[in-house]
């Protein structure tokens, strides 16, 4: 497995079957990104494999030229697993939606984020479902619209990465469809933690949830609506980074402050520690409109061992207890007699 | 009347064909653990045996309830025996409600070991007496042992030191001492098995031993009813070689690692815990030396899941359940099938629907295994007949699932799992290999390749170079494996999946006589674990004269080729289910002939009398 990776370049990464999803998809931003970072993780394409589960986005397999398994709705997480656990070699990647990873396949996805099996998971969140036609999902805004709330949806939704924090998730980072720029770098980072990784990636849905995320995208705009995270740097945001989060000791919350404003210096914001998990669940359940939102690596703990490590090195140390396998031996083992 | 009246004339020592014993106490009574000691002497001696363990799905259930009581049950004997018998011929009572509920199977003049320490007023009330039966007529037509177990293991165990709680736990044990100097066994075993379980606790240990010894005493010394004495069964005439002792789940775990060392594969069990089916998954993760992954996953839907992806990367996966579990596992298996990667799924049925009777016998999931999934998904089922059987038919599963990439059903059931049988241990070197060969082959490589006799699509497994391929539940293309919508196509491949299993009938052995002559006036058909009780039945039919045949099906689905041409053979046929009638349906259906059903579903295996009675009746014999 350790032989020289040839020189590959996005071209080996696209499969030859045509692209199907809608016309300006965010989904096709984010494929592109995944293809161009593929060759620089110097990973063999025979050992990269893409699982996926059903929806919009779980077709992103199928342009991968990669191997690739289009499985069920929301058990992508179980069969990865099982992959991952068979052959730990190969270098998987979980490719999800709202719907599929956390309504459907919630359940898997909280064991497989406590378990921390080595590989990448994906979740890209448009807040609707898309390929059933514009239902709302588990992300979307209460009072959102749709075929099966036309008065508005009255339930909750989650918060993908404080669902992957209280899920027990060492990585935790968020990113954007179309910023290739930092997607690509978060992506990267996600490949080279060893364990589950999970990526929240905004997704525009131009069909049933179009410009959901404009204020976060928006150049505009953005200054003021995005917290991009960089470890060991001072929380700011705003148009020259003027603002910034501070801890209110009293309320254990974080609070928007102007430097320069009642004697506020840099030194009185937060300053970011991806292994800090207390910040890092503070941070998760920043949104707009009162808070901006957090972009980049919330969280990422990487003394946790990866389940798949310890499945072998539990396999390695029975062996060296019970010695090689017998199985003739196995099955004279207890009580025998021989009748002659 | 009892068997063990058949004595001879030598003083003290009575010779008997064969006999039925069963242990009944409080499911905290330790009784499983008497019988499977018992069982281990027997086997030693030489008899030939079955068991049948019959525990409540309550852990503790309140001391002197009647629905805790845990009953284990052996029937052993110098001639062949498949079942666990019929009648009981020495019962074991640890309390009243133990008493009550086993006594109507106790044949007349048997043998009533009774704890009599344990016939409080509140037991007594517990279990629905309104006075002691020890001191009406109502045990009149049995030999009772009265004994005080509990005083007598108290003093056994005194020079240990135990406290009362734990000494008192030692009652179990001074009763097999009992039971074992009533039919000669060897204490040694137990002796050798009681010190290993409790090698952290020497005391505890010494104690249970001293206790087997007490019992074991008792009866050489203590004034017993006239009638009672010390019972030879003669050994059993069986086939040299080498013998243990297993249970169906072991037996079905070792054949599991047998057909993954055939097949050249690793295994990956993926298995969530639901009775009777998690001692699959426990005896496996204890043999992670060899080449088995063993995942609890978190449902049951994610451990037929993690099992196909195991699959898909090259190991052999396999999935294990009971009824409800496989239920849950059914949209993973259509998957598997549109997908063609092999998958092993053993069904342990219980009873049923919904949750049913945990801890009791059914075999009603057949037509879950066969027809339980959406779309035209259909795939091979196997069946078990005994607890050794469970071996071989689970190296015939792993066999199928590998050469057809299919997913396989491997019935099983809640008796056969936890029953225990002698089995002459087999060697893995005997067997046929069956080594897969994954496709290596860049040139003109497509997932959609078939082998042209099987039909099996090719196996190429991640990690291969130039092989890279995408597969999915989407219908695909009958050439290329890429998604087709394409009406015609989507025939085809349906015509194909379907050709496919069929075809499996050409690799699978033709369907023999269990028993008896290929032509007659009727023929028994049974699958599953019937196969005991029908076996019994149809050798005494015959010792009585009687033209009936014996047949067993291994093969659900594809059914052998020459099934209908054998049942043709046949002026009636008899088909035996522990269901409502299933798979004579599917005969009826198939083979359009009018055979009938014999069913029983009270969580029981078959008497063997029920199965001779309904012989007659079909045959008219008065």
């Amino acid at each position: 497995m350790n032989a020289p990776v040839p020189e590959l370049t996005v071209k080996d990464f696209s499969s030859d079957q045509e692209v199907r999803w809608c016309p300006g998809c965010g989904d096709y931003a984010i494929l592109k990104t995944v293809q161009k970072m593929m060759p620089e993780l110097g990973v063999a394409k025979e050992n990269q494999v893409f699982v996926s589960g059903i929806g919009c986005s779980s077709r992103f397999p199928y342009y991968m030229n990669t191997y690739g398994f289009h499985t069920i709705h929301g058990r992508a997480p179980s069969f990865a697993t099982g992959i991952k656990i068979s052959n730990p070699d190969l270098d998987v990647w979980v490719v999800t939606g709202d719907g599929d990873g956390l309504s459907i396949g919630g359940n898997h996805m909280v064991h497989l984020l406590r378990r921390n099996v080595d590989l990448q998971l994906l979740l890209f969140n448009n807040e609707i479902y898309g390929l059933t036609k514009g239902q709302y999902s588990p992300t979307s805004k209460v009072g959102t619209t749709s075929p099966s709330t036309p008065h508005g949806s009255l339930d909750m939704p989650l918060k993908p990465c404080v669902f992957a924090l209280g899920s027990g998730a060492k990585f935790v980072a968020r990113s954007i469809d179309t910023e290739a720029k930092h997607l690509g770098p978060v992506l990267k980072r996600a490949h080279s933690f060893k364990g589950a990784s999970f990526v929240e990636i905004y997704q525009n849905c131009p069909v049933y949830n179009d410009g959901i995320f404009d204020q976060i995208k928006d150049k505009k705009t953005a200054a003021e609506t995005r917290l991009v995270l960089e470890n060991g740097r001072p929380l700011t945001f705003g148009v020259d980074g003027q603002k910034g989060l501070r801890l209110n000791a009293k309320t254990l919350a974080l609070e928007i402050v102007t430097l320069g404003e009642d004697g506020i210096t840099e030194d009185d914001l937060v300053v970011h520690d991806e292994t800090n998990k207390v910040l890092a669940q503070l941070l998760a359940n920043l949104k707009l409109p009162e808070y901006p939102e957090p972009i980049g690596v919330i969280y990422c703990d990487s003394d946790a061992p990866s389940y798949t490590g310890e499945v072998y090195n539990q396999r390695i140390v029975v062996r060296e207890d019970k010695g090689e396998p017998d199985l003739n031996a196995l099955l004279r083992t207890g009580h025998t007699w021989t009748v002659e | 009347m009892s068997a063990l009246e058949e004595t001879n004339n030598q003083v003290g020592v009575a010779e008997v064909a064969d006999v039925v014993v069963r242990f009944a106490g409080d499911s905290g009574d330790g009784m499983q653990l008497t019988g499977s000691n018992f069982t281990e002497a027997t086997a030693l001696y030489g008899n030939d045996l079955a068991t049948f363990p019959d525990f409540p799905a309550e852990i503790r259930a309140p001391a002197g309830a009647t629905f805790g009581v845990s009953a284990f049950q052996i029937y052993f004997g110098s001639q062949d025996v498949t079942t666990a018998g019929d009648d009981v011929d020495v019962l074991v009572v640890m309390n009243p409600a133990a008493l009550i509920t086993n006594i109507k199977d106790l044949v007349p003049g048997g043998v009533l070991v009774v704890d009599v320490d344990s016939f409080t007023d509140k037991n007594l009330t517990r279990a629905g007496y309104s006075g002691s039966p020890l001191e009406d007529d109502t045990l009149d037509a049995y030999r009772v042992i009265p004994v005080e177990i509990s005083k007598q293991v108290l003093e056994a165990v005194k020079p240990y030191g135990l406290s009362h709680k734990f000494a008192v736990r030692c009652k179990n044990m001074w009763t097999l001492g009992l039971v074992m100097w009533l039919f000669d066994r060897d204490r040694s075993v137990t002796i050798e098995n009681l010190k290993k379980k409790f090698a952290s606790k020497p005391e505890i240990a010494e104690a249970n031993i001293a206790a087997v010894n007490a019992g074991h005493a008792y009866g050489e010394t203590a004034e017993l009813p006239s009638g009672v004495e010390v019972y030879k069964v003669p050994k059993a005439d069986v086939a040299p070689g080498l013998y243990r002792n297993t249970t169906g789940t072991d037996a079905l775990a070792y054949g599991l690692l047998a057909g993954g060392q055939l097949a050249n594969l690793p295994i990956t069990f993926a298995s969530y815990p639901i009775t009777p089916a998690s001692s699959l998954l426990h005896t496996l993760a204890q043999q992670k030396h060899f080449d088995v992954v063993t995942f609890q996953a978190e449902d049951e839907i994610a451990a037929v899941c993690a099992a196909i992806g195991a699959s898909f990367a090259g190991s052999l996966g396999i999935t294990s359940s009971s009824g409800p579990g496989i239920s849950l596992k059914s949209e993973g298996i259509s998957l598997a099938a549109a997908t063609e990667l092999p998958l092993v799924v053993v069904n342990t049925q219980r009873g049923g629907p919904s949750t049913g009777l945990p801890t009791k016998t059914e075999q009603s999931d057949f037509n879950q295994a066969l027809f339980g999934r959406h779309a035209d998904t259909t795939l091979p089922v196997i069946s078990a007949s005994s607890s050794v059987d469970c071996f071989d038919v689970a190296v015939e599963a792993c066999r199928l699932a590998v050469q057809f990439m299919t997913p396989v059903m491997l019935l099983s059931d809640g008796y056969m799992a936890n029953a225990s049988e002698p089995w002459l241990v087999p060697d893995i070197n005997s067997y046929e290999p069956f080594h897969v060969d994954f496709e290596k082959e860049a040139d003109g490589f497509s997932p959609a390749k078939r082998n042209k006799e099987t039909l099996a699509r090719v196996w190429a497994k991640p990690g291969t170079p130039g092989l890279e391929h995408r597969i999915g539940g989407i219908e695909k293309d009958v050439k290329t494996g890429d998604i087709s919508y394409d009406p015609e196509n989507h025939q085809e491949m349906t015509n194909i999946r379907k050709k496919k299993i069929e075809g499996i009938s050409e690799f699978i052995p033709e369907q023999s006589m269990a028993m008896g002559p290929d032509k007659g006036k009727l023929v028994v058909v049974g699958w599953g674990s019937t196969y005991g009780s029908i076996h019994q039945a149809v050798k005494r039919c015959r010792q009585e004269k009687l033209d009936v045949s014996h047949i067993h099906v291994r093969y659900l689905n594809p059914l052998p080729g020459n099934l209908q041409d054998l049942l043709s053979g046949f002026e009636n046929v008899l088909i035996p289910e522990m269901n409502t009638g299933q798979f004579v349906n599917l005969i009826r259906s198939k083979f359009l002939i009018d055979a009938k059903s014999l069913s029983k579903v009270s969580g029981q295996p078959f008497k063997i009398r029920e199965i001779e009675f309904a012989i007659k009746s079909a045959l008219e014999v008065k």
